[in-house]
């Protein structure tokens, strides 16, 4: 019972409040406010996740057909009635060959993330493997010294995922070093301020795309001796600074926005310089940083995908990209399988910085 | 009831009186300040002339808005001159510093600290020659003084305004201070936790004896804890108008100022001048 108390407490923390009610619900304690508000926060949610599902369904169907249609009418008109029966047929059979290319349903896309799974299961097997069997003779190699032999087969989807994470978060690191320091000094010194402040208006609306060129320029040059794919360092930096102006101007404005009798305080006390920013300004300018650096997060990931995709970066971006040009039957299917996916580490990302804001932050108020 | 009167009425003269220097903690002279505006300079103090004495209580009534504050935190150094100087035991004030503490009027604590270590900023600050022990028992004595000793380790975001303006309390105390500045300290309270934190303001305050100057707007209040009551004048160009002398005996309690002859005169006084 206290185990379970303590995980409903984390799941509220984490806001995912709803699981607690559903224990509730089959443990069978549940008065008539609590089956209510139960009815609200779970049953809702599961109906119109139903619904999407539903409607899913019927468009994905209806676009199927009005692709079969004109396929078949195409086929009658250029080719004669024969063909248009034989592709008929064809469609009918199911055969892979000739299927609509269109908006795929919510069981295609279901299978297709069965696939990949699949898909990463034997891609794992075969790494694991080879590492096995390379492990003696790598050994040897590197007694040698020899550089090791790698694995250099495909990545499997839960390897691009994972490479994608590892992209956002020395992005966002990078952003953070950057954005936080900068933003402190420009908040609390006027003159850094208005010198930076044109810096800051130009720069921050530039897109993605044109931020990867900036960076490509600028880190082809300095790692032109460099043999190394230099693809993640590139995208690294370029998400960086794509995302950290939310940062820079909400540790810029809590900075230099602290509440002016805290700052008396420190005036009247003859603080230090060190121990007014440690101990006055930035605790209290804690819950707009973090506002901060949940907007970067969630930028950081958003332009990820379009930067991967132009750096040819493995990870999410390309894989989608990949798979829209590879135009095989189930492509689509996996392009949706991976929108989910983002969609899905997006919402996570975001409930782990709000999970780390409250537990840093001295203002508990803030409504989850 | 009439010879008292007299005796009050004298205290208008009490405006221009000098101390003795070596008897005087706090001097204003000639101060002056104005805010610059586009329609030109406005004057809110002007040939403001006051003198306190060591270990006085001073409260200061007038009209909102009349420069009391400007005048509290141009003491504090919180605030530059326009005109005229400040000196405490004659040396010209120059910005804020720990020997002039302050009360805000909202208690101002970190709210991310607890009380001990609200109190310990200053402190740490104040004695960085004692050992962190010496330390953490100052600290926790004024925490005590102020009734506080139960919630050393609460966030002072967790706790009560009267509670937070206790921990104010103890924090300027704690670095020991040569004069204390409180600026309508109560103000936000209630009328029943105002009256528990002027008790035990003037209970810590007899044992500390540190001059003080407090802003209030309360005219029982300003009689109850003050050894004078100055009044200012409205602004703009605000100056002293009059200074009343209270003199009761110390330690006063609530009910034997009450209870005292000569406590409606006072009261009448100030109430007269407030409404002239």
């Amino acid at each position: 019972m206290k185990q379970s108390l303590t995980l409903g407490k984390v799941a509220n923390f984490i806001g995912l409040g709803f699981l607690g009610s559903l224990k509730d619900l089959f443990t069978g304690n549940l008065n008539k406010e609590e089956f209510k508000s139960f009815l609200r926060k779970t049953l809702v949610p599961l109906l119109s996740i139903l619904l999407f599902i539903g409607l899913w369904h019927l468009g994905a169907k209806s676009l199927y057909n009005i692709e079969a249609n004109f396929k078949i009418e195409k086929a009658l008109n250029d080719q004669g009635p024969e063909a248009a029966e034989a592709l008929k047929a064809c469609i009918e059979a199911g055969t892979s060959s000739c299927q609509p290319n269109t908006l795929p349903s919510p069981s295609q896309v279901w299978d297709s993330y069965k696939s990949l799974l699949r898909d990463h299961n034997i891609i794992a097997a075969d790494k694991a493997s080879f590492i096995e069997k390379t492990a003696a003779l790598n050994e040897k190699r590197l007694a040698a010294g020899k550089d090791a032999i790698t694995y250099t087969g495909r990545p499997s989807f839960v390897d691009q995922i994972f490479r994608s994470l590892k992209t956002v978060f020395a992005g966002f690191l990078l952003a953070l070093f950057i954005a936080v320091p900068l933003g402190i000094f420009i908040g609390l010194s006027p003159t850094l301020k208005s010198s930076f402040n044109w810096f800051i208006q130009i720069f921050k609306p530039v897109s993605p795309v044109v931020w990867y060129l900036l960076v490509f320029m600028i880190v082809k040059t300095l790692l032109i001796d460099s043999n190394e794919d230099s693809s993640f360092t590139i995208s690294f930096i370029s998400v960086g600074f794509c995302s950290m102006w939310a940062t820079l101007v909400n540790t810029a404005m809590g900075v230099s926005s602290v509440d002016k009798d805290y700052i008396n305080v420190a005036k009247v006390l003859k603080l230090g310089n060190f121990q007014k920013i440690f101990k006055v300004v930035l605790p209290s300018s804690l819950p707009l940083i973090f506002t901060g650096l949940k907007i970067t997060l969630s930028v950081a990931w958003m332009v990820l995908i379009a930067i991967e995709l132009l750096a040819q970066s493995p990870g999410l971006g390309l894989f989608v990209w990949e798979e829209f040009q590879n135009g095989a039957n189930d492509s689509n299917a996996k392009i949706i399988v991976a929108m989910f996916v983002i969609g899905i580490i997006g919402f996570l990302l975001d409930r782990l910085m709000l999970t780390i804001q409250n537990w840093v932050s001295f203002d508990k108020t803030d409504a989850i | 009831m009439s010879t008292k009167t007299e005796n009050i009425n004298t205290g208008a003269v009490l405006n221009n009186i000098r101390f003795p220097s070596n008897d005087v903690m706090l001097d204003l002279n000639n101060l002056k300040k104005v805010y610059p505006t586009p329609k030109g300079d406005y004057v809110v103090l002007e040939d403001l002339n006051l003198q306190i004495r060591k270990e006085e209580f001073v409260t200061i009534i007038g009209h909102s808005g009349c420069g009391k504050t400007t005048m509290l935190s141009m003491i504090a150094g919180l605030n530059p001159i326009s005109g005229g100087n400040i000196s405490v035991l004659g040396k010209h004030i120059k910005g804020p510093g720990p020997d002039r503490g302050v009360i805000f009027q909202s208690p101002s604590l970190m709210p991310w600290m607890t009380s001990l270590q609200n109190v310990m900023l200053g402190v740490n600050q104040v004695f960085p020659d004692a050992t962190k022990t010496q330390r953490n028992d100052i600290a926790k004595y004024y925490l005590q003084k102020v009734g506080m000793e139960d919630a050393f380790n609460k966030r002072a975001s967790e706790l009560s305004q009267g509670m937070q303006q206790r921990v104010g309390i103890a924090r300027a105390f704690a670095i020991k201070p040569k004069v204390l500045l409180l600026d309508e300290p109560f103000g936000m309270l209630d009328s029943l936790t105002r009256g528990e934190l002027q008790d035990i303001l003037i209970e810590i305050w007899n044992k500390e004896k540190i001059t003080a100057v407090m802003i209030t707007h309360d005219v029982d209040e300003a009689i109850f804890l003050a050894d004078r009551v100055v009044m200012m004048t409205s602004g703009p160009k605000a100056k002293i108008g009059d200074i009343l002398n209270i003199d009761f005996k110390r330690p006063r309690t609530r009910k034997s100022v009450l209870e005292h002859n000569d406590y409606y005169a006072y009261r009448k006084h100030l109430i007269d001048f407030l409404e002239h």
